[in-house]
């Protein structure tokens, strides 16, 4: 309960705080450059003298937007190939899951900084510097964590779809289309939310890692990870810059992983003890 | 373990790494750019040349034979040349790979030092006071990215404290005991940033592994022949326990090294993972492909040699 709580404050902040924060993120004040706390600047300030809560409040954006795009691509491929998977047993079932297995053993990050490398200049041409970037980041963390929800759905539905309800609908005629979206998906919801929200999670890092190995959002665009990336070089002179912009990462990430639990707590009905 | 599944299993490695080899190359063959792109906007060099150049590379062949080729350059072990170093891929790599493979090896001993008795205790006495504060503290851990415990580790010990370095230098100039010394105190904190990642997301799989087991039947019957409980405990449920653990380490692999590479990043360990992200931003293509493929390939091993253990642990599992 307490992280719904800490979790719906941060969203509010970074919704509601730009709005109510009026300090540009990207004004320079090299008479204020790496300050601590203080009251003109909450958070501190940056090596250019920018304004550290404004950026963090403006990256929060970023950071939480890649997350629950990543979620849900990852959740829709999920669900898609899971429900194909379910509903053709046989060789395209086969195919299918050992297609996810495949996925789930390959390393996801170097594979994730290869992509981002060979696919950068492209993408930046077509869709400018930070459209092209924030597709692909979601594009390719959605594209990687898809196994999980796919394997959920498919062994929900190899139950369900043998279940009475089912059945009832498969003799009045409903198509197969008709009986996975209207009787067994809205059954099989529960821990596909449980392993999205986790995937939020999972994406915020992902993108903070990438952001923080210099290979995610460019400098302009200060994500959390941005951030981080660009504090690390004053860890013993402006320490604060990068703690408060881990922090933010940690307790996004943690009071999503905590709601994640919880959740899997209230709809998974065999808990164990 | 029998004969025929260790051959079986074998098998299965062909088409796996047979499968990343042909993401890898299309995914290459995907991206936009053009390895002879500065050769074209060069106006010295005469159409001709060029489209000569392109023909005794191999470049207008159709895909699959470009492919077939490559894979056989790879399996010959000619993996390329690196632009940047100024020396082949493999070579370069092979000088990397074993300070990667101390650090996540390590790593994953500390983890298991750590997790498996934490794990145990937590479950023997559920929602004790000491389970939730290992739960809490697991799932702190397991939240906390890499790159941030790096650095607040980095803050403490390095600049408050100053008793750790944090660049790792693969230069010592000292001999004997002192060479050993240094080199322990420089890999203290790329390990435990990497090995306390890892043993928070193990302990909870210990701890639900132990669960599951020590309710059994055969658990009460061990107790009623009136062994005592820590007989009972390491004898009869762990080692039960612990079987699917090792599925678990295995599949834990890939984020392993995705955590690898960050920490060698923040402490500039000389690894595959650092090689991989200045090649990156170096643009030497044959070296990340290398890279790249030499780390699902360690995710395949893993994962190969987790499936033997596991058929080690529970023999059912060859009958499969």
């Amino acid at each position: 309960m307490a992280s719904s709580v800490v979790l719906l404050l941060i969203v509010l902040a970074i919704a509601l705080g730009p709005l109510l924060w009026r300090v540009p993120i990207n004004e320079i004040d090299f008479a204020a450059k790496l300050e601590g706390p203080s009251w003109t600047h909450p958070l501190g300030t940056d090596d250019l003298g920018q304004d550290v809560l404004a950026r963090l409040l403006y990256g929060g954006r970023v950071s939480l937007a890649v997350g629950l795009c990543a979620m849900l691509v990852a959740s829709f491929v999920g669900v898609l190939i899971g429900s194909v998977a379910g509903m053709s047993r046989g060789s395209v079932d086969a195919i299918l899951m050992w297609l996810a297995d495949f996925f789930l053993s390959l390393p996801q990050l170097p594979l994730l900084l290869l992509i981002i490398y060979l696919f950068r200049e492209g993408l930046k041409n077509v869709l400018g510097p930070e459209g092209g970037i924030f597709v692909m980041i979601v594009i390719v963390i959605g594209g990687l964590r898809w196994m999980p929800v796919a394997r959920l759905v498919r062994a929900q539905i190899l139950s369900l779809r043998e279940k009475e309800f089912v059945e009832a609908a498969r003799a009045l005629g409903a198509s197969k289309l008709r009986q996975v979206v209207r009787h067994i998906l809205p059954n099989a919801l529960g821990p596909v939310i449980v392993a999205g929200t986790i995937d939020v999670a999972a994406a915020i890092i992902a993108e903070s890692t990438l952001s923080f190995l210099g290979l995610g959002f460019p400098p302009d665009i200060p994500t959390w990870g941005r951030v981080l990336f660009d504090a690390k070089d004053y860890l013993d002179i402006a320490p604060h810059w990068a703690l408060f912009a881990g922090a933010a990462i940690f307790l996004a990430v943690l009071t999503i992983n905590f709601i994640g639990d919880g959740l899997r707590d209230a709809l998974d009905s065999r808990r164990v003890l | 373990m029998s004969r025929e599944y260790v051959i079986r299993r074998l098998l299965i490695v062909v088409p796996s790494m047979l499968g990343i080899s042909l993401l890898l190359f299309t995914v290459l063959a995907l991206a936009p750019g053009d390895p002879f792109g500065e050769l074209a906007s060069n106006p010295a060099v005469p159409p001709e040349v060029r489209a000569a150049l392109r023909a005794k590379f191999g470049l207008d062949d159709p895909v699959w034979s470009r492919y077939l080729h490559w894979l056989a350059a790879m399996v010959q072990g000619d993996w390329g040349f690196s632009f940047v170093s100024r020396m082949n891929v493999d070579t370069l790599i092979l000088q990397r790979l074993p300070t990667t493979l101390i650090v996540i090896g390590s790593a994953q001993l500390l983890a298991i030092v750590v997790a498996i008795p934490v794990g145990v205790l937590a479950a023997t006495r559920p929602y004790s006071v000491f389970d939730q504060i290992a739960s809490t503290f697991a799932f702190i851990g397991f939240s906390l990215p890499t790159f941030f415990t790096g650095l607040l580790l980095i803050l403490v010990f390095s600049i408050q404290l100053d008793w750790l370095p944090f660049v790792y230098r693969a230069d010592i100039n000292a001999t004997g005991w002192q060479f050993y010394w240094e080199h322990i105190k420089q890999s203290i904190m790329p390990v435990t940033v990497l090995g306390l990642f890892q043993g928070a997301s193990l302990v909870r799989y210990v701890r639900s592994a132990v669960l599951d087991v020590i309710r059994l039947d055969y658990v009460t019957t061990a107790r009623s022949k009136g062994i005592g409980e820590r007989k009972v405990i390491v004898k009869h449920v762990v080692r039960t326990a612990l079987i699917p653990v090792v599925t678990l380490v295995a599949l834990q692999m890939p984020i392993v090294f995705g955590g690898a590479i960050v920490t060698e990043q923040i402490f500039r360990v000389p690894g595959i993972g650092s090689l991989l992200i200045s090649s990156i931003l170096a643009n030497d293509t044959p070296v990340v492909m290398g890279v790249t493929f030499v780390f699902a390939c360690l995710v395949v091993l893993f994962n190969l040699m987790a499936d033997f253990v596991y058929a080690w642990l529970d023999p059912r599992i060859a009958f499969r």
